[in-house]
């Protein structure tokens, strides 16, 4: 079992991510933005970052670079959501510190896969 | 693990309609010779995100029509490729399009993809017509909705050899691999678990440095692995995906010399041959184009959209309903107490619950009527987009101005408020508005204005639409109303009575039928729509400078100002907003017209007048009816006077149901409980007149109204 922070703009998506970890057991801490996300962040510490790429106020990659500055997020895993697959996209986010990125769309099972990757 | 995706469809449509509407306005909003960053950014999200729901939960349709357009926004958001005013027109079309499939999906259809498919060949025209290129670079591959996971689908013919005995792997990690969050051990370990744990792995050292250039954050470990298992390439390529830019990675089958090597390693970057396959994808139907664009007027049937059930309430107005709601259990339970052993020296605190029981239970209503309460930009928001068509339609400058459009009221009356407003702003734009050359011509400017406001007002919403075009041409509507009969020919009409005309049935000025407007069928239908809202509409005009019309609603329907009326032992509540005025009978001048009809003259006007108790059939004792009062009221334009015994108070009515707690009757639309529990009976202002016209005379030949006159 782990922390998960999911974030997306997206209720649907995020109702669908957030129903999925903790259907498998996991703790799930949902925020709809990248600001939301930063500022829950601040105040916690997770396993794991689940966020969408393309998010007002703040998008992912943002969220993603503010996240490593963050002592107690160095070395979490970030994973981005995204359909974007091609690699200058891919890049942005490693180059904010991304752990790697999960392609939309995806499945309720792809999503537990993947994650079993970085957790534990 | 599987999950039933279905429970999430019904917020993936409240909110890609959402985003519908975002778009929608965004694309209104927009400049197309200097598109704002920020309103294009806002666009393309609402595609991304219609297209990344669409696809997951396994809306192949609409997500693969969706790619194209987020596509092509993904160019204009990079910059790649500017916006003409024909794109814009085809990412509108294109919102209606996602709106229609995603309707007819929630109603449980499939949707006709003529359309979508037209218009999806039109984008793939356009992105394949200026830059094949980029097309290219954005088809990512993913529009399929297959959910193929991403992970190395490119490694293709890495592997031969491999499958069979096993690999040879050499990790080499860059120093700041972890500072992505990403562990070797967490690799290793999943390695070790798809081969079985058939797999060999020795770290090398060497490039850890001394204690004091050791950064502890770095990773200075590197790993030759031996897997002794016929794994797919893939799974590999898989494992070790996140890292290809963090870390030299070197694959190969065992058996082969490690020099060799090299060449597989390429393979990682193999994204290229499953895009190339997407642009072939993309330019196919492009050849079909042009085709079925001219079949485009043949419009699928539209299923009847569903109208919506659920409402969006803000939180702070449910938190404030919970916290009046726990105010009220105190109350009940001092109450309560209270009452178990009651004695008359408790009668003061009895008297101070019972007022705090009040306060509780007007506060509640109150919260509980806001719930429903819903900005009025809910319509207000389709304005922009109906402006913009008709305006181009007919060929005129016309800008939109809104003001107000957080002003709230209830759902209910905002769902029927859309069609009258459609109409009265299609009327102002097509016969107020003048074209340019008129206004310039009559020292305007070459842009119309049409504004709507809307307010709240003494308990009353008011919403007013005004241009500042021609205004209504009374001598033109005089002559038309005296064609078509609906005044006599030698009709002296006030500059009011001349603007109420456009309200009658069957009346038109526009001397051109057009297909916006003028067809005389809208502005009595208007009125009555709003009438039946408890609403009234009123409309001030002056030549060549423009016209307004104001609409004014009750903010709701489940509620109701009312005067009550008593009519021998009955109570009857009139809506206020229909109450002209009342008179006393004694006095009023009153007459005989055409033998059983009496009439009210009223200043200079004849009113005909209901006695109430024998339109409801009310045992009436034989009284003098110079006590009586007249109540005026008006309905549809027309004025009716009502006897009745008394007027009483004033207050607000929850409106009860008659049809479905009884059965609908004749002059009366709904009921309600008073204070002291009986119940009362909502008049009908417009129901009742007609009533009393068709009244029989022999029922009114009782009335004896000269003894008062």
């Amino acid at each position: 079992m782990a922390k998960i922070l999911a974030v997306d703009d997206s209720a649907s998506m995020r109702q669908m991510v957030s129903f999925t970890l903790k259907g498998a057991g996991h703790d799930v801490v949902e925020a709809s933005d990248g600001v939301e996300a930063y500022k829950i962040a601040q105040g916690t510490s997770v396993d794991l970052v689940l966020s969408d790429v393309n998010m007002p106020n703040m998008n992912g990659i943002e969220l993603c670079a503010k996240l490593r500055t963050l002592a107690t997020y160095k070395f979490t895993p970030i994973l981005m959501l995204t359909t974007e697959s091609t690699g200058d996209k891919k890049m942005a986010g490693k180059t904010a510190g991304a752990t790697g990125w999960i392609v939309k769309p995806f499945n309720p099972d792809q999503l537990l896969t993947t994650i079993k990757k970085v957790l534990g | 693990m599987s999950v039933d995706l279905s429970q999430f469809h019904q917020v993936f449509y409240e909110e890609s309609y959402e985003g519908l509407d975002a778009m929608e306005q965004g694309l209104l909003e927009m400049d197309v010779t200097a598109p704002d960053d920020e309103v294009i950014n806002t666009i393309f999200r609402a595609a991304h995100s219609i297209k990344g729901g669409s696809g997951t939960f396994g809306f192949n349709q609409v997500a693969n029509f969706t790619h194209v357009i987020e596509t092509l926004l993904d160019e204009v958001r990079s910059g790649d490729r500017g916006l003409d005013q024909n794109t814009m027109d085809l990412l509108l079309e294109s919102v209606d399009c996602m709106r229609g499939m995603l309707e007819e999906l929630q109603a449980g259809g499939e949707p006709d993809m003529t359309t979508p498919d037209q218009l999806r060949a039109k984008f793939e025209a356009i992105l394949s017509g200026e830059s094949a290129g980029d097309a290219a670079g954005a088809g990512d591959g993913s529009a399929g909705g297959a959910g193929d996971g991403g992970a190395g689908d490119g490694a293709d013919g890495g592997g031969e050899g491999g499958d069979g005995v096993g690999w040879l792997i050499e990790f080499i990690p860059e120093p700041q691999m972890l500072q992505t969050g990403n562990e070797a051990t967490r690799m290793l370990r999943q390695l070790n678990e798809i081969c079985e744990g058939k797999m060999a792995v020795t770290a090398h050292v060497d490039r850890v440095p001394g204690f004091h250039d050791l950064n502890p954050e770095h990773c200075y470990l590197y790993w030759h692995i031996t897997v002794n298992f016929p794994l797919e390439r893939t799974a590999i390529d898989e494992i070790f995906e996140w890292v290809v830019d963090d870390a030299e990675i070197n694959i190969s089958p065992l058996g082969q010399d490690v020099e060799s090597a090299a060449a597989p390693s390429e393979a990682q970057e193999a994204q290229a041959p499953s895009e190339t396959a997407q642009v072939v994808d993309i330019a196919q139907p492009q050849v079909e184009a042009s085709a079925p664009a001219e079949a485009q007027a043949q419009a699928a049937p539209k299923k009847a959209p569903q109208e919506s059930s659920s409402i969006r309430v803000d939180i702070d107005k449910v938190d404030n309903l919970i916290n009046m709601v726990g105010e009220l259990v105190i109350t009940q339970s001092m109450l309560g107490e209270l009452g178990e052993n009651f004695d008359m020296a408790h009668v003061q605190r009895l008297q101070e619950g019972l007022a705090q029981l009040e306060h509780n239970t007007r506060e509640l209503q109150e919260s509980v009527m806001k719930i429903r309460m819903m900005p009025i930009s809910f319509v207000f928001s389709r304005f922009p987009r109906l402006v913009r068509d008709t305006a181009r339609k007919l060929d005129k400058q016309i800008e939109l101005r809104m003001i107000g459009e957080h002003t709230e009221l209830d759902k209910t009356v905002m769902e029927k408020l859309g069609d009258p407003m459609v109409h009265l702003i299609r009327n102002s734009m097509d016969h107020g508005i003048e074209s340019p050359a008129e206004r310039v011509a009559n020292g305007k400017s070459e842009t119309g204005l049409v504004e709507l406001k809307a307010y709240h007002q003494s308990g009353n919403i008011v919403i007013e639409i005004e241009d500042d075009g021609a205004g209504l041409n009374t001598e033109r509507i005089l002559r038309k109303a005296k064609e078509n009969g609906v005044v006599p020919q030698d009709a002296n009409l006030s500059q009011e009575q001349i603007f109420d005309l456009i309200f009658q049935p069957g009346f038109s000025t526009a001397d051109v039928v057009s297909d916006l407007s003028g067809r005389g069928v809208g502005m009595d239908v208007v009125r009555r729509n709003i009438a039946a809202l408890n609403g009234s509409i009123e409309v001030f005009s002056e030549k060549d400078k423009g016209s307004r019309f104001v609409i004014r609603l009750p903010l709701t329907l489940a509620i109701l100002d009312g005067q009550l009326v008593q009519v021998e032992d009955q109570i009857y509540i009139f809506p206020l907003v229909s109450i002209v005025e009342s008179i006393q009978y004694k006095g009023s001048k009153l007459s005989n017209v055409g033998g059983h009809n009496d009439v009210l003259l009223l200043r200079d006007e004849y009113v005909p007048i209901v006695m109430l108790n024998q339109l409801f059939d009310i045992a009436s004792q034989e009284k003098p009816l110079d006590d009586s009062i007249i109540v005026v009221v008006e309905a549809d334009g027309e004025k009716v006077g009502v006897v009745v015994d008394e007027l009483l108070g004033q207050q607000q009515v929850v409106i009860k149901s008659l049809e479905e707690n009884y059965k609908k009757v004749d002059g009366i639309s709904g009921a309600t409980i008073l204070g002291d529990g009986t119940v009362a009976l909502i008049i009908d202002v417009s129901g009742m007149s007609k009533m009393s016209a068709n009244h029989t005379p022999a029922q009114s030949k009782n009335v004896k109204p000269h003894k008062a006159a």
